[in-house]
């Protein structure tokens, strides 16, 4: 078999010559585009969390036209992997370099810390560096709302969440979710069931009839696929969607509503500021107010009066004068976590691992 | 007229060289006609891949990187296969050197900082041994089919990880992850991206070669592979070469694991299953148990990932053809590889 290492040693050198002319890169022109690098967990096919960043991908590339050059690598999965990625890119000539999952964080910094003179944008997570800001939106002002839905529409007041990974960000969303749903119905739970996986079409589904089979009639999810709210409505029940409008996506009306994500909102000002050398590090956390969540239409099989209940509280978020976790707040042992008359600090919901009151399941 | 494979009298040498050439060809056509269905030029998309992997300093030293795990489980694998041990629980090997290392970093507070890495590395070799040591013992002593038990040990091994670095181990912060290894104990850069796991994957090369062609061990560990029976003829202890050459596969393996972490992801993290285990299986195959030969197999496969990226940057295909062109790299390669030691005989019927 040593022929066949020999073999590979010229098969590799003969096809280097061969094709050696198609490697030199041109040389660059006066008016070449700006790169910018784009860095996604899964593939924006999957009609949910990427997609949504490729929509806003989009946004960016239909605002900058010709002046900007994206290249988007996908399916990178959150290990070595991708910091080759990220330092593909910045090889490839990308002057900002945007990731969209969570357990990129670390390998972000490292790469960011290497290439001083690239920006980094990474969404979800609480990293930073001079030349590395974090962004990303209140999903759970739009998940608060799902839950008063959810509730309004469950006969029984069980309502079901699919869950990902433990992250501070899932929590999060379930709580508001919970509190959402409590503000309806006094009496509503919200049961989880973790996946561990972003992205699993099967097990997402297996969640999500495990949660079906105990007599739940709502399921939401933080999942990137639509399988949860698919089970859900097979079985003649009603899904909250995510990231995309699943009602349309999935097209049935049992799909009451999806929070969703309107990433170019961000996208664009960050990509403006580092093509005109005002970037700065930030760590960004916009909600309703700055455009970067909404809530997809809601089904016509929700009363229209019940619709406007829902619209006054999120004019109410949108305007300031309410946000989601307003004191009194208690976990789900009973303990207090936040007093009256308060709301909860941003650093205390980036750091959350607890469930409210009215939550069955555990954060561990 | 009928087609019958034959085995060949004699390995042909010819053969040897010019099915894998052919091989190799058939499988850059069938690529080629993939990239024209999806309107891309296929010159353009293969020298893109090879630009992307060895275009410039930092591609190749990726390239590098990403062949060390993948030589280390080859190698590792590549001694069970010896005596037809079909080890394919290198992956969960390789999750246990990376648990294994974690351990010692996050837990063992009573060592001196600059002792981590080498107990860490030790810890994690024997782990990975310890692991495939069970299914050798099992298969040793009652005959328990190796290729299952090896199989699903791999996801009880990714199960516990994932238990582990998403509970038990979690560093705080809600980060998917075991906190950061002290930075003294991290596997030192040799050259730019290259970590000094290089030398170690080369020693293994150069320590197997003499085990395996050198030594009476290597020789009775060929002869059970090729002949059990005159192997055991000749008083070589079938049992006890099942469970030695399983405790070293695993512990290459395991090692692997443990070195790509301290070198790379500095924890024990999501994505610690990166699939070398499952790789190095082919890389082994390709390579023909040969050692020396592994070196070069496993810097082409990581070659085929690290060039597959530049499909996406360079020609702005999804990633989805990267796999694909992988995949049709391999298929031809291995299913030539049996002409070697076979050959096709079209029988004609002779009128009656």
């Amino acid at each position: 078999m040593k022929k066949l290492s020999v073999l590979l040693v010229l098969l590799l050198l003969s096809t280097t010559l061969m094709f050696a002319q198609g490697g030199k890169e041109a040389a660059p022109a006066a008016d070449e585009p700006f790169k910018v690098g784009v860095i996604y967990i899964t593939s924006p096919g999957d009609m949910g969390y990427s997609y949504m960043h490729d929509q806003g991908t989009k946004a960016a590339e239909a605002y900058f036209g010709d002046k900007i050059e994206v290249i988007r690598m996908e399916n990178v999965p959150e290990n070595d992997a991708s910091a080759r990625a990220m330092e593909q890119l910045i090889d490839a000539g990308a002057k900002i370099v945007f990731a969209n999952s969570y357990n990129y964080q670390d390998y972000m910094l490292q790469v960011a810390k290497e290439n001083p003179d690239v920006y980094f944008e990474h969404c979800s997570g609480y990293l930073s560096n001079e030349n590395m800001s974090n962004y990303f939106g209140r999903m759970y002002q739009m998940r608060y709302l799902s839950g008063m839905i959810a509730a309004k529409m469950s006969p029984s007041g069980k309502l079901g969440y699919v869950g990902a990974f433990n992250t501070p960000e899932v929590v999060r969303g379930i709580n508001a979710f919970a509190l959402g749903a409590r503000a309806v119905n006094p009496k509503a739970t919200t049961t989880v069931v973790w996946t561990n996986t972003w992205y699993d079409p099967s097990l997402e589904r297996q969640g999500a009839i495990a949660l079906l089979d105990q007599g739940i009639d709502v399921i939401a999810q933080h999942q990137d696929t639509t399988e949860p709210a698919k089970a859900a409505i097979e079985r003649g029940k009603y899904a909250v969607g995510y990231n995309a409008d699943f009602r349309s996506v999935v097209g049935s009306d049992n799909v009451l509503v999806s929070p969703m994500w309107d990433w170019g909102n961000y996208m664009i000002p960050a990509i403006e500021s580092a093509m005109n050398g005002t970037w700065k590090s930030q760590a960004y956390w916009g909600g309703l107010e700055d455009k970067m969540v909404h809530l997809s239409p809601i089904s016509p099989l929700v009363p229209k009066d019940f619709q406007d209940v829902v619209m006054a509280k999120q004019a109410e978020i949108a305007n300031g004068t309410w946000d989601v976790f307003w004191g009194p707040l208690k976990d789900n042992t009973g303990a207090v976590r936040q007093q009256a008359g308060g709301k909860l600090a941003d650093d205390k919901m980036l750091t959350m691992d607890w469930f409210v009151e009215g939550v069955i399941g555990s954060v561990k | 007229m009928r087609i019958v494979v034959e085995k060949r009298d004699n390995k042909s040498k010819s053969a040897a060289v010019l099915i894998p050439l052919a091989s190799f060809a058939i499988s850059l056509i069938l690529g080629a006609i993939v990239l024209l269905a999806s309107r891309s030029n296929p010159l353009q998309a293969y020298s893109a891949m090879l630009d992307g992997a060895f275009g410039n300093a930092r591609r190749f030293q990726y390239t590098i990187v990403e062949s060390i795990p993948l030589l280390m489980c080859g190698l590792g694998v590549g001694v069970a296969f010896r005596l037809k041990f079909w080890n394919i629980g290198a992956e969960g090997q390789y999750v246990w050197g990376a648990i294994g290392i974690t351990w010692v970093m996050q837990f063992w507070k009573f060592l001196p900082v600059p002792m981590l890495l080498p107990i860490g590395l030790l810890v994690g070799m024997t782990l990975g041994a310890v692991w495939a040591g069970v299914p050798g013992y099992l298969k040793a002593q009652w005959s328990v089919d190796e290729t299952l038990t090896t199989l699903m040990l791999n996801y009880v091994a990714i199960g516990l990880a994932e238990y582990l670095y998403i509970s038990a181990w979690k560093a705080p912060l809600g980060n998917m992850g075991t906190p950061e290894f002290p930075h003294e104990a991290w596997l030192p850069p040799v050259w730019g991206k290259i970590h000094s796991g290089l030398y170690i994957a080369l020693a293994f090369v150069v320590l197997l070669w003499f085990l395996l062609y050198k030594t009476r061990w290597g020789f009775e560990l060929n002869m059970i592979g090729k002949n059990p029976r005159a192997a055991r003829y000749q008083g070589v202890s079938i049992k006890r070469n099942i469970v030695l050459a399983m405790l070293l596969s695993g512990a290459i393996c395991g090692l692997a694991g443990s070195m790509n972490t301290a070198a790379i992801a500095h924890r024990l993290t999501k994505g610690v299953d990166g699939g070398y285990g499952f790789t190095g299986i082919i890389i082994a195959w390709m390579a023909g148990l040969n050692p020396f030969a592994s070196i070069l197999v496993a810097i082409v496969m990581a070659a085929l990932t690290t060039g597959a990226d530049a499909l996406q940057i360079a020609m702005k295909l999804p990633e989805s053809m990267g796999e694909v062109l992988q995949g049709l790299v391999l298929i031809p390669l291995l299913a030539g590889s049996i002409f070697v030691e076979h050959k096709l005989k079209v029988i004609k019927k002779e009128a009656a």
